[in-house]
């Protein structure tokens, strides 16, 4: 059954494609990670003092952790001193110069998913000097957004232009001692993304990385902030489903959502970073802290994600909610291939009274890989009438690949209500067969059932963007079953 | 259409087809009826190209072609086509999906281009009416929750989208109320012509009432031990199957 599947390999570094347009001169500091390091990053980011204190203090609380082993993945101790912490934005000399000299099978891949031709170039990192298309596109979504007031920057920008803003929300739900990874991220962070929704403002538009031109590259830091005051709304969508390459191994990334009363935000991710070969060798360690706080009364955050890529995924999306009658939910697909591990899903952190959680897990194990689903339900006291609702399914493709649950309940409210359900299939020979039966081939078969288990949280995705992971589904199971 | 000639297969150590040598004409419609364990699901089976199946002795010519050389959805695609007794459940996977991606599997063979959705909703939509089939089935998942009889006019249904040359139904009846086998034997009559076969698995002459066959075969212990007019199936019911099992043995 399971027959190593040919994967993408390819040779391909991403190179920084347009740069910054600040005016940071090309420099990099050595490996290595001290004070003077964080200070050298925030001088060159032109941050207000309290930024480069927080750094600090996030610094100094790092050196007292512990790199954390506690999740179903293997990996090695990686030697954070061997990391360079800042480097200036890359040259374009350092790509290929042309789509002839990328991996042909990355291209294959590109075909497949229906990258444009442009995108193409921009993804495998090749040097093309020509102004894409998406510049007017751009420009006409940012003139909407500043009608509607809403800010979206790049966080760097966002620090210049809105300090206020960032001193009152950042580290407010991930504060700079939550974990390893986070306090290591908001101590050196790179870029990310800023976002505010003003009171009342429903975001006129799907808030995209995709045309945030300045700040594509944002490295292997990033920070994101999203604010939805009181009764806005706003839907953001994360990554890219075409294979990225990245010459940084680990990538320790933040996401603080903090939604106000009657306040909506759905976060979409699709990850798709390069998950190493069919060996099981390179590939991104992708240890990514994400959490959104339903902070005002009725407010609502709902995260989506669709994860294919990274030799290993450890992150779990997670909701504190803490106003009066607050919803979280969380959506999943995670797959894995080859040597591929995933250790995703969420905390639902129900503090205030009549909150309300839905979870629903999707699991999809080929290869080699191992995919753990780990989950925390907490009720605390004060949340009365709280209701969870999980659902946590596993698909097994071959016999060596490994799926796994561990589900945590706390509930500390004899009011609250909690229901869990849970299935472990594999992918039926009848229902192969069946397939087969009507003329349809193999591969297409794996892909139909797949998708139909993926369905309800696939729904969630904004219709473009669901298109595209089913498409990228059926490119990472490839060969799976045969 | 097809020939076949003493068909020897087994599953494991079991010998279930012992010498089946059976031809049915474009045209015509073949009863294969038989006690249980008698081999007629494998029979089904092992023509549709199901795995688990080792193929120990003879051939089976499908329109001059070696069928057994071809792959399950080689031989869909060539017009022969299963209706399961027992139509599996794919969740998630809607039934409109499943039946436009198996008629386009067809077109892709031949050349065509891919059906138009809104024409082939149409054709669903008129073939459902025949079946009496209600709209809810459209958005419903694969078999997902379907009754024993919604499950088996689903297969009928598809037959009549996909409009195969062979059609080999495997106990189609069984399970069905008096209603819905009217209701499935009026699909299959409506696609009889002289350019398509039919074989029809069954364990009871009742389905016989409404599909007539041009012949009846009785399967015992993997061998055809007796073929007939439709007689044979009426005097089957009288006497039961050990009249031909005896004579068989």
């Amino acid at each position: 059954m399971s027959e190593a599947p040919e994967k993408l390999e390819t040779l391909l570094a991403r190179g920084y494609q347009h740069g910054f347009v600040t005016d940071i001169e090309s420099d990099t500091v050595a490996p290595g990670l001290d004070e003077d390091v964080v200070r050298f990053i925030s001088r060159k980011k032109k941050e207000p003092a309290f930024l480069t204190e927080w750094r600090l203090k996030a610094l100094r609380h790092w050196h007292t952790m512990r790199e954390p082993h506690w999740a179903h993945v293997n990996f090695k101790p990686i030697d954070y001193q061997s990391i360079s912490y800042y480097s200036a934005p890359k040259a374009k000399k350092d790509g290929p110069k042309s789509l002839d000299e990328v991996d042909p099978k990355l291209l294959e891949t590109y075909a497949k998913l229906g990258v444009p031709l442009h995108e193409r170039a921009r993804l495998a990192g090749v040097a093309v000097d020509a102004v894409f298309d998406s510049v007017s596109v751009a420009t006409t979504f940012k003139e909407k957004l500043t009608a509607a007031g809403v800010i979206f920057l790049p966080f760097s920008q966002a620090v210049q232009q809105h300090p206020a803003l960032i001193e009152q929300y950042l580290g407010t739900v991930v504060p700079y001692s939550d974990n390893f990874y986070a306090t290591l991220n908001s101590a050196v962070f790179s870029d990310g993304s800023f976002v505010y929704v003003p009171k009342g403002v429903r975001c006129p538009m799907e808030l995209s990385t995709y045309f945030r031109i300045n700040a594509l590259n944002t490295g292997q830091f990033e920070r994101t902030l999203i604010i939805a005051d009181a009764g806005s709304h706003v839907s953001y969508l994360e990554g890219c489903s075409a294979p990225m390459r990245d010459e940084n191994q680990l990538h320790a990334a933040v996401v603080e959502l903090v939604a106000l009363d009657d306040a909506f935000i759905k976060y979409s991710t699709v990850q798709n970073w390069y998950p190493g070969d069919a060996q099981g060798v390179g590939g991104i360690y992708n240890f990514v802290t994400k959490r959104g706080e339903c902070r005002g009364r009725n407010s609502h955050i709902s995260w989506t994600q669709v994860e294919t890529g990274s030799a290993i995924t450890w992150k779990y999306p997670s909701c504190v909610l803490r106003g009066a009658g607050s919803i979280g939910e969380f959506y999943s697909v995670a797959t894995v291939n080859n040597y591929q591990q995933a250790d995703t899903g969420t905390k639902m952190i129900h503090i205030g009274p009549d909150t309300r959680s839905t979870i629903v897990s999707k699991g999809i194990s080929a290869g080699h890989g191992q995919n753990t689903y780990r989950g925390l339900v907490k009720v605390l006291p004060s949340a009365h009438r709280a209701r969870n609702f999980t659902q946590c399914d596993s698909l097994l493709m071959g016999d060596k690949s490994g799926a796994h649950t561990f589900p945590y309940v706390e509930v500390k409210n004899p009011s609250a209500t909690i229901e869990h359900e849970a299935s472990t299939s594999k992918i039926s020979d009848d229902q192969l067969f069946y397939c087969l039966q009507r003329g349809i081939t193999q591969e297409d078969a794996v892909n139909m059932i797949v998708s139909g288990f993926c369905k309800t949280v696939f729904k969630e995705l904004p219709m473009e963007f669901a298109v595209e992971a089913q498409n990228l589904l059926a490119v990472s199971l490839e060969g799976a079953v045969g | 259409m097809i020939r076949i000639e003493n068909l020897h297969a087994s599953v494991g150590d079991k010998k279930v087809l012992n010498g089946v040598t059976l031809e049915v004409n474009a045209g015509e419609v073949h009863a294969i009826m038989g006690p249980n364990g008698s081999g007629k699901s494998t029979l089904a089976h092992v023509l549709a190209g199901r795995p688990g199946y080792a193929i120990t002795a003879g051939s089976v010519t499908y329109d001059g072609k070696d069928l057994l050389a071809l792959a399950p959805e080689e031989r869909a695609r060539a017009g022969v086509f299963l209706g399961f007794q027992y139509p599996v459940e794919i969740p998630g996977v809607n039934n409109v999906y499943l039946l436009k991606a198996a008629v386009n599997a067809v077109r892709k063979q031949r050349g065509l281009p891919e059906v138009d959705a809104f024409d082939f909703l149409g054709l669903v939509r008129e073939k459902m009416q025949l079946m009496q089939m209600d709209d809810s089935f459209l958005s419903r998942g694969v078999n997902e929750g379907f009754s024993g009889g919604e499950k088996k006019r689903n297969e009928i249904l598809q037959m009549l989208v996909l409009e195969p040359r062979l059609a080999i139904l495997d106990e189609t009846d069984s399970g069905l109320d008096i209603d819905a086998l009217k209701v499935v034997a009026s699909g299959v009559n409506s696609l009889r012509g002289p350019e398509r076969a039919f074989v029809l698995v069954t364990h009871y002459q009742r389905l016989l009432d409404y599909i007539v066959p041009d012949q009846v075969h009785v399967l015992v212990r993997g061998r055809i031990a007796r073929s007939g007019d439709r007689t044979l199936a009426l005097e089957l019911e009288k006497r039961g199957y050990d009249w031909v099992s005896d004579q068989a043995a």
